[in-house]
């Protein structure tokens, strides 16, 4: 099946070639093809999983490469259905390469088929897994509007006007997307926690351990915490939202990948 | 239909000063400029165009010199100007160079600043009145459209009005970019003065929520206030009222600093963060410079906005050399449909449509009647080739008659169209879309 996923893999490829021709050009076939494409793929992506799921006969949520590979599908649907509600423009400039960028780890992780180890074996693996990738998918939105911001008030800021200026969309629809992505993604990385926690009190006995994996995505919930917290109260926006929200990406990002390459730790079988 | 019947002859700011303009400029009732037009000998068709920048006629006439002194006199009929310098004011094009000098005017290339959209809108206005007042025909209706057409296709297609080229256009695009919607939004102007009025005029035309004036005469913000619906506050409330604004526009004549930014980092936290923009345009500044490094304070003087237009009219420029290309192209477009609309072209045209109709027909007949003796296979031809003759007869004399040269081009109008004989041009739709 991996050449149905390289398939896959050359979509979303396809996608970030005509955003980014969008992006440069301004034209406006090329947005219309990245939209297709785009949804082109987050289709095939779908059935991809699908069809894994009834391959393994079991949630296909147990290794990296289909950790990643959800992650990314989550990204896709995410941005689509935003893309539905209101318009940010060239978002897609942004989104499509990181998505790119995951399918190809996904790609070059091991595709293989595994039984699912009886640690794994639970009514709590579809629930918790879904939702803390999804998380991550919303995350990694709110990431690329943050990058995007950033590089907006740069170009207001210096008044230098460069590449970015008439292509970005005004800073307070930057900011509104950060918002809105973590107003989507971080009750679905509480509810990831929460049920990890309980699955954990089923599995082992105890609600929270303190396992590297654990200790990680505690502080990447009190950094996304933070922001939302702060923007209630003392309204913290614009920039520090931003650099926050990539501090806050970077800590996810940890979570999934370095905690179990790096640490270990019980939930290190998820490799 | 000769190319060289279609003129437009005029007055506009690259020809005549502003005080021959006011002379000639019209208002009032459209129509009767608009008939005395008609009334010139050999005059066909006409549209009158009459804006600030531009007073000018485009018309087509069988024998374009005699209408042109006619024109001419009617436009400086109310001046008094003599013949002499009514020519060397007014421009005239005629034929290839009277296409391409409408499509500019349209899509905004030939005025004052260039990429500016009103023309656009008030050239089809122009169009309206004289179609109204029964003064366009075929050739005119078809060039005017086309005209829209190419202006819509330049807007499209470049970024030729995209760009700010004035200060306070420039300030307006840039509180755009930081706070997306303007509705609602609060503009306070400090001091007055006309480049600040003109920026608080844009701001409205955008919708911004409220005016507040302060002014170190109490009585000047009133009156100023009372212009812009808002309300006028003492300069020394000044720091207070930054709670509530968003966009602050200053132009005092204080000889130092007003704001610094000691006085307003307290007050981005009572605003929670919400985005300040602040535009100083006195010399000297009003301003303190080092505002700009507050987070989610943007500020920009004079020097800064002046720079953003120079930016913006180099752009400009690049885009109009593409547009400049489009106007090419079209005016060829509307040639070669020009060429057609004459007699013998939609003769053949005509001839040849027919004609390959029959020629389909016959083939289509002899599949089927494969065991058909060769003569009666020329019986057949001919009769098809007879009927087809008879057909299109009398639609032909009706083309040929002898008639006045506005009708002839209406009749060949409704020929083409009656027979679909323009349907391979494509340029056709373009100007349906903008009707």
């Amino acid at each position: 099946m991996s050449a149905f996923f390289l398939l896959i893999l050359i979509g979303y490829l396809l996608a970030t070639s005509a955003s980014v021709a969008h992006f440069i050009t301004q034209e406006k076939n090329a947005q219309q093809a990245a939209r297709a494409l785009l949804i082109g793929a987050g289709v095939l992506h779908t059935v991809y999983f699908v069809w894994r799921y009834f391959a393994a006969g079991h949630t296909p949520l147990t290794n990296n490469h289909e950790a990643v590979s959800f992650f990314a599908l989550a990204m896709t649907w995410g941005f689509l259905s935003f893309r539905w509600r209101y318009q940010v423009k060239n978002f897609g400039a942004f989104v499509t390469p990181l998505l790119t960028g995951l399918m190809l780890v996904a790609f070059f992780s091991s595709q293989k088929i595994h039984d699912l180890p009886p640690a794994l074996q639970s009514k709590w693996l579809p629930v918790h897994a879904s939702m803390a990738l999804m998380a991550n998918g919303f995350l990694a939105l709110a990431f690329c509007g943050g990058l995007m911001y950033l590089i907006q008030e740069k170009e207001i800021k210096k008044k230098r006007f460069g590449l970015f200026y008439s292509r970005l969309p005004s800073l307070d629809a930057l900011d509104n997307l950060n918002h809105h992505c973590l107003s989507i993604g971080f009750p679905l990385l509480t509810m990831g926690i929460i049920t990890g926690s309980l699955w954990a009190k089923q599995a082992w006995g105890a609600y929270w351990q303190w396992d590297p994996k654990e200790t990680w995505s505690l502080i990447t919930w009190f950094i996304y915490a933070a922001i939302l917290h702060q923007r209630l109260t003392v309204g913290w926006r614009g920039k520090r939202a931003a650099i926050m929200t990539i501090i806050g990406f970077s800590a996810a990002l940890f979570t999934l990948w370095g905690v179990t390459f790096l640490l270990g730790g019980i939930h290190s079988y998820v490799g | 239909m000769s190319v060289d019947s279609i003129v437009v002859l005029g007055v506009n700011h690259k020809t005549a000063p502003v005080a021959i303009r006011e002379q000639l400029a019209f208002s009032g009732d459209i129509q009767i400029p608009l008939r005395k037009l008609m009334g010139i000998p050999h005059c066909v068709e006409c549209c009158f165009l009459s804006t600030c920048n531009r007073v000018e006629v485009i018309f087509t006439s069988s024998r374009p010199d005699d209408a042109i002194r006619g024109v001419r006199g009617f436009l400086f009929e109310n001046s008094s100007i003599s013949e002499e310098e009514a020519i060397h004011y007014t421009f005239l094009h005629q034929g290839q160079e009277a296409i391409i000098h409408l499509f500019r005017v349209a899509s905004s290339l030939d005025s004052m600043i260039v990429g500016e959209p009103q023309i656009l809108g008030q050239l089809k206005d122009a169009f309206r009145d004289a179609s109204e007042g029964h003064a366009t025909g075929a050739i005119l209706n078809r060039l005017m459209h086309k005209s829209f057409s190419v202006a819509k296709r330049i807007r499209t297609e470049t970024n030729i009005g995209s760009s700010a080229v004035s200060i306070s256009y420039a300030a307006v695009e840039l509180a755009k970019k930081i706070f997306g919607e303007l509705k609602g939004k609060k503009v306070m102007l400090v001091g007055a003065g006309e480049m600040a009025e003109l920026a608080a005029e844009h701001l409205i035309n955008q919708g911004v929520g409220g005016v507040v004036v302060a002014n170190r005469t109490l009585d000047r913000a009133v009156k100023l206030a009372r212009r812009f619906n808002g309300s006028a506050v003492a300069l020394t409330e000044l720091v207070e009222q930054l709670e509530g604004v968003d966009i602050l526009i200053s132009s005092t004549g204080a000889p130092g600093l007003i704001l610094t930014r000691d006085d307003v980092k307290p007050v981005m936290r009572q605003r929670k963060n919400k985005p300040l923009f602040l535009i100083d345009i006195a010399v000297p500044r009003d301003l303190d410079p080092e505002l700009n490094k507050l987070d989610n304070v943007y500020l920009y003087d004079i020097d800064d906005l002046t720079s953003v237009v120079e930016g913006n009219k180099a752009e400009r420029d690049k885009e109009a050399g593409k547009a400049e290309r489009i106007v090419a192209e079209e005016t060829l477009k509307f040639l070669q449909w020009l060429e057609s609309m004459q007699v013998s072209p939609t003769i053949i045209a005509l001839r040849q449509k027919v004609e390959a109709l029959r020629d389909r027909e016959l083939a289509r007949t002899f599949l089927q009647l494969k065991e058909l003796p060769e003569k009666e296979k020329r019986s057949v031809e001919i009769l098809a080739a007879s009927l087809v003759n008879k057909l299109i007869h009398d639609p032909m004399l009706f083309l040929k008659a002898e008639c006045p040269p506005e009708e002839k081009q209406q009749r060949l109008a409704l020929f083409r169209q009656m027979f679909g004989l323009d349907q391979h041009l494509p340029s056709r739709k373009d100007s349906d879309e903008t009707r």
